[in-house]
C-alpha cells in the first residue's frame, strides 16, 4: 500500500466512523420528530437526550477529523470540492449548527414552549444534515467535481446519484438510531417504548434497504465508474450490506436488540465502504486519483504519525466513554 | 457573557476600513472577510471558555471534594452545566470555521493545505479528547466515584492548551511563514513539523492562552459581581467570584509582559503592521507613543503624542525609530486606522484590567476588601465584556494589520478568496441571523438556568421529562 493510499484509508475510516457514530446521533432526530405530542413523546425524547447527550460531541469530531485530513493530505481536491459543492456543504453546515445548539438548549429549557421550539429545530436539522452530506458523496462518486473547482454549483449535487445518496444517508442514520435506541430502551427497562421503537426501526430498515438497492439502477448510467466498482471490486461489500441488513431486521423482529446494533453497524459501514472501495482509486471520480491528489510526502508521513497518536490517545478514552454509557449506573437515571 | 453587539460593531468598522483598500478586489473578498470576522469573532469567545473554564471548574470541584465544601461542589456542578451549553455552541461554531477555510479561502487551502494542515490535525485530536472527557465529566455526576470523576475534567484543561497552541501555530505561520520553499511558483520542500513547532507559535500561543484566562475568568467572576450588587452576599457568591478572579488576576498581570515579548522584532517581521499599530506615517527618531488619532490623507489627526515612549516600548531603545509607513510600498499597507485603534483598545483595556487587579490585591493585603465597594463590583461586572472587547480588538489588530497578506509576504488575501459574486453577502446575512438567534437562545437558556438555581432547583430536568409531564400540565419547574 502506498503512503497516499494509507492516508486515504485513514481518511475513509473517519468517514465510516462519522457515518456510523455521528449518523446514529443524527438519526435519533427522525424518531424525536415523529415521537408525537409532548406528553406522548416525553419518554422517547428523554431517551434521545440520554442516549446521545454524552457522546454527540465526540462523535461529531469525526467530521473535523475527516475535513482536516482531507485538506492536509489532498489540498487541491479539498479546495475543488469545497468550491463546487459550496451549497450542499453550507446547508449541511447550517444543519450541524442548528442541531448542536438546539439540542443543548432544549435539554436546559425552562418551559415546554421553549423545549418544543428547540426540539423541532434539533430534530429537523438532524434530518437535513445527513441528506446534504449524502448529496455531496453522490456528487463526488458520480464524477461531478472537477479538480479546477469549476463544477456547476447546482447540477453537481442535484442529480440522481446525489439525491439517492441523500435519501440513503437519511435512511441509514435513522436505521442506526432505531437499533441503538431500541437497545437503550430495552436495557433501561422501558419495555413499552422498546416495542414501539422496534416496529418503527423495522419499518425504517425495510424502506432504507429497498432504497439502497433501488439506487443501484439509476447509478448504473448516472455514475458508471462507481457502478463498475460496485459490481466488481466492491461487490462483496454490497452482498455483506444486504446480509447484515437482513440479519438486523431478523434480530429486531426476534427482539435480540444488543446484537442487532452490531449487524446494523456492519450493514451501514458496508454501504459506506462500498462507495469508497467502489470509486477506488479515484479521489474525485474521473478527475483525480488518490495518488495524484496527494500533497507533500513529508506531510503524509506526519499525518500518519498524527493518526497513530490518535489511535493511542483517543481510542482508549472513547472506548471508556462508550463503556460508561452502556453501564448500569449510567443507564438507570 | 456573549456580546454579539461587540462583534457587530467590529464588523461595521471592518466594512468601512476594508472598503477603501483596493480598487480591483474580487466581488467575494469583502463579504468573505466579514463572514470570517463574524464567525471567528463569535467562536473565539467560546473557544476561550473551552480553554480556560475547565481549569476553573477543576479548581472549584477539587476544593469541594478536598474540603468537603458543599458551596464549592454546587458551583462546580452549575459551571459544568453552563459549560455543556457553551461547549455545544462552541463546537458547532468551530465546525463553521473548518468549512469556511475551504469554502471562503480555497486559494489558501488548495495551495498550502499540506503545509499548514498538520497543526490542525493535532488540534482535532485535542478537540476529540476534550469532547470525550466533556461527555464523561458532564454525565458522570453522581454516577462515578467522586475522586475519579473530578479527574475527568483535568484532561480538558490540558487539551485546551494543546488545541489553542495548534491553532495559534497556524496563525503564527500565516504571520511568519516557514517550513516550505517557493520554486517557480510551486510549493516544495515542505516540513510540516517545522510549521507545528515554528518559533513564533509559542509566543502567540502564550498571548492568546493568557487572554483566554482573562476573558473566561473576568466573565465568570463578573456574573457573581452582579449578584453581589443585587445584594446576594453569601458564601456562594464570594467563592463564585474569587476562584475565577484569581485565575483572571494572574492572567491580567502576566499579559502585558507576554504581549510585549510577542511584539519584540515586529519591526523586522511585519514592519507595516508595527507602523500601523504605532500610527507611524513617517520614521521619527525617537518615535513618540501616539495615543488615539487617525490617519487622514497621510496626516495624523487627533493623536496625543508622548515623546520617546514609542521607541522605548516598541523598539526597546531610547532613540531607535519605528519604521514609518512611508518606507513601505503603498499596496502593502494594511487598513491603518482600524489596526491602530484596535491595537490601542486592546492595550488600553489590558492595562486597565491589570491595574484593577493589582489594586484589588494590594488593598486586600492592607485589610481592605474592595468587594464591599459598589464601584468596584460595577467595574468587576464590566470586566468580562471589557476582556471580550480587548481580545476581539487584539485579533482585529493582528489580522487586519497583516493585510493585504493572508500568508505574510507570500500570498495576498485577494488570491486566496474563492471565485464568488456579490451573492456571498447573502451568506453573511443568513449567518448573522443564525448567530443572533443562537446568541439569543444561549442567553435565554443560561439566564433561565440561573433563575431556577436561585429559586432552589438543582437538577434542572427537561420540561418534557416523563415525570414532569405526567405530574402536571404545566411546563414550569417548581
Amino acid at each position: 500500500m502506498s503512503i497516499e493510499v494509507a492516508v486515504a484509508a485513514a481518511l475513509f475510516v473517519g468517514i465510516i466512523a462519522y457515518a456510523v457514530l455521528g449518523g446514529a446521533d443524527f438519526g435519533s432526530g427522525f424518531f424525536d420528530l415523529t415521537a408525537g405530542s409532548s406528553r406522548r413523546g416525553a419518554e422517547l425524547r428523554t431517551l434521545v437526550d440520554h442516549s446521545i447527550g454524552p457522546v454527540w460531541e465526540a462523535n461529531h469530531v469525526w467530521l473535523i477529523y475527516v475535513l482536516v485530513i482531507w485538506w492536509t493530505a489532498f489540498p487541491e481536491s479539498f479546495a475543488a470540492a469545497m468550491t463546487t459543492l459550496v451549497l450542499p456543504l453550507l446547508f449541511a453546515l447550517l444543519g450541524i449548527v442548528l442541531r448542536g445548539a438546539s439540542f443543548a438548549f432544549r435539554k436546559f429549557s425552562e418551559t415546554l414552549g421553549q423545549a418544543r421550539l428547540f426540539g423541532v429545530i434539533f430534530a429537523a436539522s438532524s434530518i437535513i444534515t445527513p441528506f446534504f452530506f449524502g448529496t455531496i458523496a453522490g456528487a463526488i462518486a458520480s464524477g461531478r467535481v472537477p479538480l479546477d473547482g469549476t463544477g456547476d454549483r447546482w447540477s453537481s449535487w442535484v442529480n440522481p446519484t446525489s439525491l439517492f445518496g441523500g435519501v440513503i444517508a437519511v435512511g441509514t442514520c435513522a436505521f442506526l438510531a432505531g437499533t441503538f435506541l431500541v437497545a437503550d430502551a430495552a436495557r433501561s427497562g422501558q419495555a413499552r417504548l422498546a416495542d414501539e421503537l422496534r416496529v418503527r426501526a423495522l419499518g425504517v430498515g425495510v424502506v432504507t434497504g429497498a432504497v439502497v438497492f433501488a439506487a443501484l439502477v439509476p447509478i448504473d448510467h448516472d455514475a458508471p465508474t462507481l457502478a463498475a466498482g460496485l459490481e466488481g471490486r466492491a461487490a462483496p461489500l454490497v452482498v455483506l450490506a444486504a446480509l447484515a441488513g437482513l440479519g438486523t431486521l431478523v434480530l429486531l423482529w426476534r427482539r435480540q436488540y444488543a446484537v442487532s446494533r452490531l449487524t446494523a453497524v456492519v450493514a451501514v459501514a458496508s454501504v459506506v465502504s462500498g462507495w469508497g472501495v467502489g470509486q477506488y482509486p479515484w479521489l474525485l471520480v474521473d478527475e483525480v486519483t488518490i495518488v495524484d491528489a496527494a500533497g507533500a510526502q513529508a506531510t503524509l508521513q506526519a499525518l500518519l504519525v498524527a493518526v497513530a497518536v490518535a489511535v493511542v490517545v483517543v481510542v482508549p478514552p472513547l472506548a471508556y466513554l462508550f463503556k460508561l454509557t452502556q453501564s448500569e449506573e449510567w443507564t438507570k437515571h | 457573557m456573549l456580546t454579539p453587539d461587540v462583534v457587530t460593531s467590529v464588523l461595521v468598522h471592518l466594512a468601512t476600513g476594508a472598503a477603501g483598500a483596493a480598487e480591483a478586489e474580487p466581488a467575494g473578498l469583502l463579504p468573505a472577510r466579514e463572514q470570517m470576522a463574524l464567525s471567528l469573532g463569535w467562536h473565539i469567545i467560546l473557544a476561550c471558555f473551552g480553554v480556560a473554564f475547565p481549569a476553573m471548574i477543576f479548581a472549584m470541584h477539587l476544593r469541594g471534594i478536598r474540603r468537603n465544601d458543599p458551596v464549592a461542589l454546587g458551583l462546580a456542578q452549575r459551571w459544568a452545566k453552563v459549560s455543556a451549553v457553551l461547549f455545544a455552541i462552541g463546537a458547532v461554531s468551530g465546525t463553521v470555521l473548518s468549512f469556511e477555510m475551504g469554502v471562503l479561502w480555497p486559494g489558501l487551502m488548495g495551495t498550502y493545505g499540506d503545509v499548514l494542515g498538520l497543526p490542525f490535525a493535532f488540534e482535532g485530536l485535542a478537540f476529540f479528547l476534550e469532547a470525550i472527557f466533556l461527555g464523561i465529566y458532564l454525565y458522570g455526576w453522581g454516577r462515578m466515584p467522586p475522586k475519579r470523576h473530578v479527574m475527568m475534567v483535568l484532561p480538558m484543561a490540558v487539551t485546551g492548551i494543546i488545541g489553542a497552541y495548534c491553532v495559534l501555530a497556524v496563525n503564527a505561520w500565516m504571520n511568519v511563514p516557514s517550513g516550505f520553499r517557493m520554486v517557480d511558483g510551486e510549493v516544495t520542500d515542505v516540513h510540516p513539523w517545522a510549521v507545528l513547532f515554528n518559533q513564533h507559535a509559542f509566543l502567540q500561543f502564550g498571548h492568546m492562552w493568557v487572554g483566554a484566562y482573562m476573558l473566561a475568568g473576568f466573565s465568570v467572576a463578573g456574573v457573581y459581581a452582579v449578584g453581589m450588587l443585587r445584594g446576594r452576599r453569601d458564601a456562594h457568591h464570594r467563592l463564585g467570584f474569587m476562584v475565577p478572579f484569581v485565575f483572571a488576576s494572574i492572567a491580567a498581570v502576566t499579559q502585558p509582559f507576554v504581549g510585549h515579548v510577542l511584539g519584540i522584532g515586529l519591526d523586522e517581521r511585519q514592519p507595516a503592521k508595527l507602523a500601523a499599530f504605532e500610527l507611524a506615517e513617517t520614521t521619527e527618531s525617537p518615535s513618540p507613543l501616539r495615543l488615539g488619532g487617525v490617519l487622514v490623507d497621510g496626516e495624523v489627526k487627533g493623536a496625543i503624542d508622548i515623546p520617546y515612549l514609542g521607541s522605548l516600548i516598541a523598539m526597546n531603545s531610547p532613540d531607535k525609530p519605528v519604521p514609518g509607513l512611508d518606507t513601505i510600498p503603498e499596496d502593502e499597507h494594511p487598513p491603518v486606522n482600524m489596526t491602530h485603534l484596535a491595537f490601542q483598545t486592546m492595550v488600553g483595556i489590558g492595562t486597565l484590567l491589570a491595574g484593577a487587579v493589582v489594586l484589588f490585591w494590594f488593598q486586600r493585603r492592607r485589610g481592605k476588601d474592595l468587594l464591599e465597594k459598589r464601584w468596584f463590583l460595577r467595574f468587576a461586572a464590566a470586566s468580562g465584556p471589557l476582556a471580550v472587547i480587548a481580545l476581539e480588538a487584539g485579533w482585529i489588530a493582528t489580522e487586519v494589520g497583516r493585510q493585504p497578506w493572508i500568508v505574510y509576504g507570500v500570498m495576498r488575501t485577494t488570491d486566496a478568496v474563492g471565485d464568488y459574486t456579490a451573492s456571498l453577502w447573502w451568506l453573511l446575512g443568513i449567518t448573522t441571523v443564525v448567530y443572533s438567534l443562537m446568541t439569543w437562545g444561549a442567553v435565554v437558556v443560561l439566564r433561565s438556568m440561573a433563575r431556577r438555581w436561585r429559586e432552589g432547583a438543582i437538577d434542572l430536568p427537561s420540561p418534557y421529562a416523563p415525570a414532569v409531564s405526567a405530574g402536571s400540565t404545566s411546563g414550569e419547574h417548581e
